[in-house]
């Protein structure tokens, strides 16, 4: 019977555990926790701001999840992999593996403000408990500076918003979403906020603090009661650095998501695995393909050898009701739609759909994703339908047939 | 495992399987009381090419990319069936962004709308196949 350690209590441990499972239902399963509480859904800390989701609801699996799939929890800090006795030390005490996995994941990257240790309310915005304290001292008076225009800090302004008195969010980059988005479609979410009451200082950021003032870059003061700290993640990888493993900006995996130490497997946010879109190696920090490459190491963990090497960026994401998709690569030609709710650019590069932006009319969206995973001749569809209105519309009855009519 | 499959030869594009959807999903023992004035939200939906038309819903996949990509926890496999627990849904839509069939749609902001076969609704067999007046949809093991 094999032991399998995991350390990280994400997603893409209980996809690792599922991963397990579904190739061995015997061996043991211990699951290191250094958050102390079961797998809940961190990307929804910003609906439990807005009150719409609660720290029950938002648990991943059900409460009975780890008893059932012989998985024992252990809420302890993971300190430091004996390779070679292959053992896993946590609050002192050593688990034996067969298989590791380490999902550490990210941490949110904080630099050094000059004045920063001086502010009293300052949060970053990660895990439950950044999300219990931020709601702890805000009321209708807060004044709430969110440094960073990113996917966390535009949900954590969004999660605030009608609660304070005001919402400003200032980024270096000179527009929102910045990771996401090209300067064309970033308008469309910028003004959807602005709309619901949040200001932007685009292209400036702090500089240092004084009490409860930022000194702009730019040379301006801001003055706030609430400072939340978005400028971006920095991957977990020193477990595996502290061993002598592959370390780039994150713990670099192959095709099987095993590192480069013997048994040793890594998959989520701290993992460096192969992106489709760009032909190589990036962390890919998302949910899907977290669950994807924790679902993969834990199947070649427990004896399969499977290879994940069609993943790449994805995106869904909305604010106030205006619902942005991304994926791939945004090279090639672009075609681009105005609709009467925002904005769609498809991107294809040798007769190949290689990436998309498209804000407001969501509906069969997945049909292009399905045509980047699957690498479809855009040749082979019909293109008036597959840029209008992507749906199966776009196949030939006897290809259609095929996929409405068969067991899948 | 019975599963909806299309038939779309027979399709005549009534869509009439997408008001029998939304009434049995309803919660209304009333047809015209359940649509009447209101809108309706069927979790199938007929599509055409100009020419011909046919209705898509869930496939209930073997391998569902819509559950392992669920940032909420929301939706699940159980005995066969995809299921959405709308009270965990906090409708990010990334199931409409990775399902391969376009089959899950956006018809309220707060969670994500999609075929449960009718198996938790009052009706307890698919209602699109019971009212597809040309037998285009079929509920069947293959």
């Amino acid at each position: 019977m094999k032991n399998y350690v995991i350390i990280g209590g994400g997603v893409a441990s209980v996809a690792c555990i599922e991963g397990i499972r579904s190739v061995d239902k015997e061996g043991k399963i211990y699951l290191i926790c250094g958050e102390k509480r079961p797998t809940y859904c961190r990307p929804l800390i910003s609906y439990y701001l807005e009150g719409r989701t609660d720290f029950e609801k938002m648990q991943y699996r059900p409460a009975d999840f780890y008893e059932k799939n012989g998985c024992e929890l252990v809420f302890a800090t993971a300190e430091k992999i004996d390779e070679k006795n292959k053992t896993v030390t946590a609050d002192g005490k050593n688990y034996k593996y067969d298989k590791l996995l380490v999902a550490t994941g990210s941490s949110s990257f904080v630099p050094p403000f000059p004045g920063l240790s001086d502010v009293k309310n300052k949060f970053t915005f990660m895990t439950e408990s950044d999300a219990e304290s931020l709601n702890g001292v805000i009321n209708e008076n807060s004044r709430v500076l969110i440094i960073g225009a990113g996917l966390i800090g535009l949900k954590c302004a969004e999660g605030l918003a009608g609660r304070v008195k005001s919402i400003t969010v200032c980024d270096l980059a000179t527009r929102v979403l910045s990771s996401i988005l090209d300067e064309d479609c970033a308008p469309y979410m910028q003004a959807v906020l602005e709309k619901n009451g949040i200001s932007f200082m685009l292209g400036d950021s702090a500089a240092e603090f004084n009490g409860n003032t930022a000194h702009m870059k730019s040379g301006g003061e801001l003055e706030f009661d609430v400072l939340v700290l978005a400028l971006g993640v920095r991957a977990n990888v020193s477990l595996v650095k502290d061993i002598g493993g592959t370390v780039n900006r994150g713990i670099v995996v192959n095709e099987f998501m095993e590192t480069s130490i013997k048994d040793v497997y890594s998959a989520g946010d701290c993992a460096e695995g192969y992106d489709a879109s760009i032909k190589g190696n990036r962390i890919l920090a998302l949910f899907p393909s977290a669950y994807a490459e924790g679902f993969t190491a834990g199947a070649n963990m427990a004896g399969e050898s499977r290879k994940l090497l069609n993943e790449f960026p994805l995106n869904s994401i909305g604010f106030f009701g205006l619902h942005v998709m991304t994926a791939g690569a945004y090279v090639g030609e672009m075609t681009e739609i105005k609709t009467e709710s925002g904005i769609k650019r498809l991107f294809i590069d040798n007769d190949k759909l290689v990436g998309f932006i498209i804000i407001g009319d969501v509906k069969g969206v997945g049909i292009y994703t399905n045509m980047i995973r699957e690498g479809t001749p855009v040749s082979s569809v019909n293109e008036e339908i597959l840029i209008n209105s992507p749906s199966l519309a776009i196949f030939s009855p006897e290809i259609r047939a095929k996929i409405l009519g068969s067991v899948v | 495992m019975k599963k909806i499959y299309v038939n779309e030869k027979w399709c005549l594009g009534c869509r009439l399987c997408e008001y029998n959807c939304a009434f049995a999903n309803s919660g209304e023992t009333d047809m015209v009381k359940a649509l009447k004035g209101k809108p309706v939200k069927p979790r199938i939906h007929v599509e055409e090419d100009g020419k011909i038309t046919y209705a898509v819903s869930c496939r209930h996949c073997e391998d569902p990319l819509c559950v392992k990509s669920c940032i909420s926890g929301a939706l699940s496999k159980t005995d066969g069936a995809v299921k959405i627990d709308k009270n965990k849904c906090v409708g990010c839509f990334t199931c409409v962004l990775v399902c391969p069939y376009g089959a899950i749609s956006v018809q309220e902001e707060t969670a994500a709308t999609k075929c449960e076969l009718c198996l938790s609704n009052s009706c307890g067999s698919p209602a699109c196949v019971k009212g597809c007046p040309n037998k285009a949809i079929v509920y069947e093991e293959r």
